[in-house]
């Protein structure tokens, strides 16, 4: 089948706005919208510029906005979006060239919640795993699938309202943490989490769960981080 | 204006093997990480099944036997010192990531969580044995985030998408890299003590395969243009089990967990080609097995695929005809539920893909290129080698799919990549630490950006009148049609032909992006040439390997030939393009040649 694709284009070395610009592409059902992508990249515009490396939805790479929505183009089908598609970056993340975003501002406020494994106890003495029940690795599941592609966070009203807001992926990244039973650093993190840009921001929209690539419950997760800082306890 | 950095230490690669060498490095000595995707964007995060060490948490098992069952995985071409040091190192090294937060699965009593995987076996009784540390189906993405986490902890320094083009070598000892900044399209120079190459795989060599856009081999190709040579590169890995035309990997987890291998008649034909262990045996048997059956008439549907099956009713029944047990010694028995925890993102992939849902319908699978065995030559602490008498390079590194210790030899069992990128990673960073503790900065030559400036720009210059996108078609096509699970003598120099007609129409490539900021059709191409580059050695050292080992299987050699062929290959290819073979003896301790049956 033809299928049409309307891709925002932005050159910032020849561009003073962005606009958009059609291609036709001959495609099947199955085909990914990145193998269109690579397609007109290989045969018609060589100048069309997107990040992608896995090509299976695990790497977190391209992100973008597809039909209106956040996907990651690779785990998006022809099938899924019919034969008109429209691509363009994602909102929210300053545009460096076509699909391509300035990531920085995002790994910033993934930085700031102290996203790594932190124990004041001793490791055991003879030297093997620290132990954790089934139930308790159960507990923070959800929150270890995250690949950072960025799609809850730039999908956010409240982000795009004030890009200082930490964002759903960063408290995503704090959830997996904060629920883990081995690790001891979790006051640290609910009290930056209850700082003016941290969870307080998020209005419940639920446009981070719905564009999860992971399909992580990162509404959920967000509550979950409330009600440890509003009681105290995890 | 090129920028000029200086650190002691420079990684090139933030996978498992990159991050891992960083960490070590980083404490010791002032170390910077340099890759082009950004670190948690690795390969690495792709890896499902597990990593392989006898922690014994289910059942008995000790570090040797994991050591006899890679020595035998290598089918005896794997050096067994480096074995030996590799899986007593595995136990310790789990533990170590268990300790940094990584979260595997748990067993009842809160212990780390195994399950079986190809090639493993109790060595006693020949049955498979549960050795992979697990994190349901994402292990390498859990190791992956692990280590960058503690990268950050440890305020490791990064330069996210630069992408290094060349090595600067200054009298034998490696002296730093050149890299681009992608963003702004700018050369740097890092001008560096100790360099160390964790650039992963190059399976874009081939049409169908498991690999990322960007296992382009960089690494091995600008080691490769210094003049050093590379080992065992006619041995590359077919996973049995990718998803049927796209080649997305099916962990062997699936088989772990109890699936099986259903050819077009309904048979479970592994019984016949692995008595033992059945859907368990080693990659390379299997995927022979599978295009066995193909050949045969016996796909699915007479289609180049076979099913994999893993639904509830198929399990149960080879596992009562099996009489596998659970450690507690009751039947083993799982419901779908049990099957959509354990492999959640398996049953994701095909649910996305192929519209199959693998609780109550089989997986149409087909072998996918995989895995890269040979790479750069390195001794077991991650010292690049300058030829068969093991001669080190000063200052230079490997360490993860890129390289070559050899642990691995003729085919990898499953989780020994992620065991073989911490084991090995640890080592490259901790030995190129002390090397720039005692050493110092070599001058720099006058430009040390020329060779890469002159490669990049070939592609503005040339006439334009190929196209970069064609040429790889044709080269993954070619690859995969002559230098897949089998080959021939004439397969293979068809294949050697075509690559090197490739190479000279890739001298007609220009590119149309005339821009600097993110030119990835630049960078594109040369990845290109890179990949061009390990297809002749790859094929040059296969037509030379006249015998069947491991992954290299020869229809006109069909037997192992330990007599004349038990050696690694080293390749070289000079300025202008000619390459050179010697060999180097396989080291052996323990574990004397045998047949080699499952
Ligand atoms: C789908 C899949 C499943 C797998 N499952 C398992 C498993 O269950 N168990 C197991 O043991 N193994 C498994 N493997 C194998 C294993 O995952 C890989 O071999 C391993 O992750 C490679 O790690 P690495 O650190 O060498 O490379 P990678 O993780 O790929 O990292 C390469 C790094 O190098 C950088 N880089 C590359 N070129 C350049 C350049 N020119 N300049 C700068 N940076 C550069 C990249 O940005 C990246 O950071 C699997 C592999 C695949 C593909
Ligand atoms: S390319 Fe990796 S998530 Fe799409």
């Amino acid at each position: 089948m033809l299928v049409t694709v309307k891709i925002l284009r932005y050159n910032p070395e020849k561009d003073a706005q962005p606009s958009y610009q059609t291609f036709q592409v001959e495609a099947e059902e199955t085909d990914r919208v990145l193998d269109l992508l690579e397609k007109i990249k290989g045969e018609q515009d060589g100048s069309l510029s997107f990040r992608r490396s896995c090509g299976h939805g695990i790497c977190g790479s391209d992100a973008m906005r597809i039909n209106g929505m956040n996907r990651l183009a690779c785990k998006t089908l022809v099938r899924d979006v019919g034969d008109q598609i429209t691509v363009e970056p994602l909102l929210g993340l300053p545009k460096i060239k076509d699909l391509i975003v300035d990531m920085k501002p995002f790994f910033d406020h993934y930085r700031r919640v102290m996203p790594y494994f932190i124990s004041d106890l001793p490791v055991p003495e003879d030297g093997r795993e620290r132990l954790q029940s089934p139930e308790e690795r159960l507990r923070f599941d959800d929150t270890t699938k995250c690949i950072l592609c960025a799609c809850c966070t730039t999908s956010c009203p409240s982000f795009w309202a004030n890009d200082q807001y930490y964002g759903p992926a960063a408290i995503v990244n704090a959830h997996r943490f904060i629920f883990d039973s081995r690790d001891t650093a979790t006051a640290e993190r609910l009290q930056i989490l209850a700082e003016e840009m941290g969870v307080w921001r998020c209005r419940t929209a639920f446009n981070c769960t719905e564009a999860c690539p992971r399909e992580i419950q990162i509404t959920k997760a967000i509550a979950e981080v409330k009600q440890a800082i509003l009681s105290g306890k995890v | 204006m090129t920028q000029v950095h200086q650190y002691e230490v420079v990684v090139v690669g933030a996978g498992g093997a990159g991050l891992m060498a960083a960490l070590y490095a980083s404490r010791k000595a002032k170390t910077a990480v340099i890759s082009k995707l950004y670190p948690t964007r690795s390969h690495t995060g792709t890896a499902q099944g597990g990593i392989g060490a006898a922690l014994g948490n289910l059942e008995e098992d000790h570090p040797e036997w994991h050591t006899f069952d890679t020595v035998k995985g290598s089918d005896y071409l794997g050096d067994q010192d480096a074995i030996e040091f590799m899986c007593n190192e595995a136990p310790g090294i789990v533990y170590e990531l268990e300790h940094m937060g990584l979260p595997f699965d748990r067993t009842p009593d809160g212990r780390i969580m195994q399950r079986p995987f190809g090639g493993h076996t109790n060595n006693i009784t020949g049955k498979p044995v549960r050795r992979a540390c697990h994190a349901a189906d994402r292990t390498g993405h859990m190791i992956l985030q692990t280590l960058y986490q503690q990268c950050i902890k440890n305020n490791v320094v990064f330069f996210d998408e630069f992408q290094a083009v060349d090595l600067i070598m200054v009298n034998g000892q490696a002296a730093g890299v050149v890299a681009v900044e992608l963003a702004t399209g700018e050369l740097h120079v890092f001008h560096a003590k100790a360099v160390i190459f964790a650039t992963g795989g190059h399976g874009r060599i081939w049409e169908v395969t498991s690999n990322a856009y960007s296992f382009t081999g960089d690494g091995p190709a600008m080691v490769l243009r210094h003049g050093l040579p590379l080992e065992d590169m006619e041995f590359f890995q077919f996973h049995p089990t990718g998803i049927y035309k796209l080649g997305i990997l099916i962990t062997e987890g699936v088989r772990g967990e109890g699936g099986v291998l259903i050819n077009g008649k309904g048979e479970r034909f592994m019984e016949r080609y692995a008595p033992r262990v059945k859907d368990l045996a080693s990659r390379d048997v299997v995927s022979r097995a599978i295009y066995l059956e193909i050949r045969e008439g016996r796909g699915v549907n007479g289609k180049n695929y076979v099913y994999l099956d893993v639904r509830p009713e198929t399990v149960n029944k080879y596992a009562e005809l099996d009489g596998r047990t659970n450690p507690d010694g009751t039947p083993y028995r799982v419901t779908g539920e049990q099957i959509l925890k354990k492999l959640p993102d398996i049953i994701d992939f095909c649910r996305t893909y192929l519209g199959v849902d693998p609780v109550t319908q089989p997986m149409p699978i087909q072998p996918t290129a995989h895995y890269a065995m040979g790479g750069i030559p390195t001794t077991m602490y991650g010292e690049v080698i300058s030829d068969a008498k093991n001669t080190i390079v000063p200052g230079l590194y490997a360490a993860g799919e890129c390289a070559c210790v050899s642990v691995h030899g003729a085919n990898r069992l499953g989780t020994n990549s992620l065991l073989d990128l911490v084991v090995f990673g640890k080592q490259a960073g901790l030995r190129a630490a002390e090397f720039a503790k005692g050493a110092s900065f070599q001058p720099l030559p006058a430009d040390p950006t020329d060779y890469a400036r002159a490669q990049l720009e070939r592609f503005r210059t040339a006439d334009g009148s190929e196209n970069a996108f064609h040429i790889a078609q044709e080269m993954r096509h070619e690859m995969f049609e002559n230098m897949g699970v089998f080959r021939t003598e004439e397969g293979m120099t068809h294949a050697l032909n075509k690559i090197r007609e490739l190479k000279e129409r890739m001298r007609h490539v220009r590119v149309s992006d005339t821009g600097k900021i993110f030119n990835l059709e630049l960078m594109n191409a040369w990845e290109l040439s890179n990949l061009l580059d390990l297809a002749e050695v790859t094929t040059i050292s296969a037509l030379a390997r006249k015998e069947s080992r491991g992954a290299h299987a020869r229809e006109d050699y069909p037997k192992r030939d330990d007599q004349n062929w038990l050696k690694h290959t080293m390749v070289w290819m000079d300025e202008k393009g000619e390459t050179r073979l010697d060999y180097k003896p396989v080291v052996i301790t323990k574990y004397q040649p045998k047949e080699r049956t499952y």
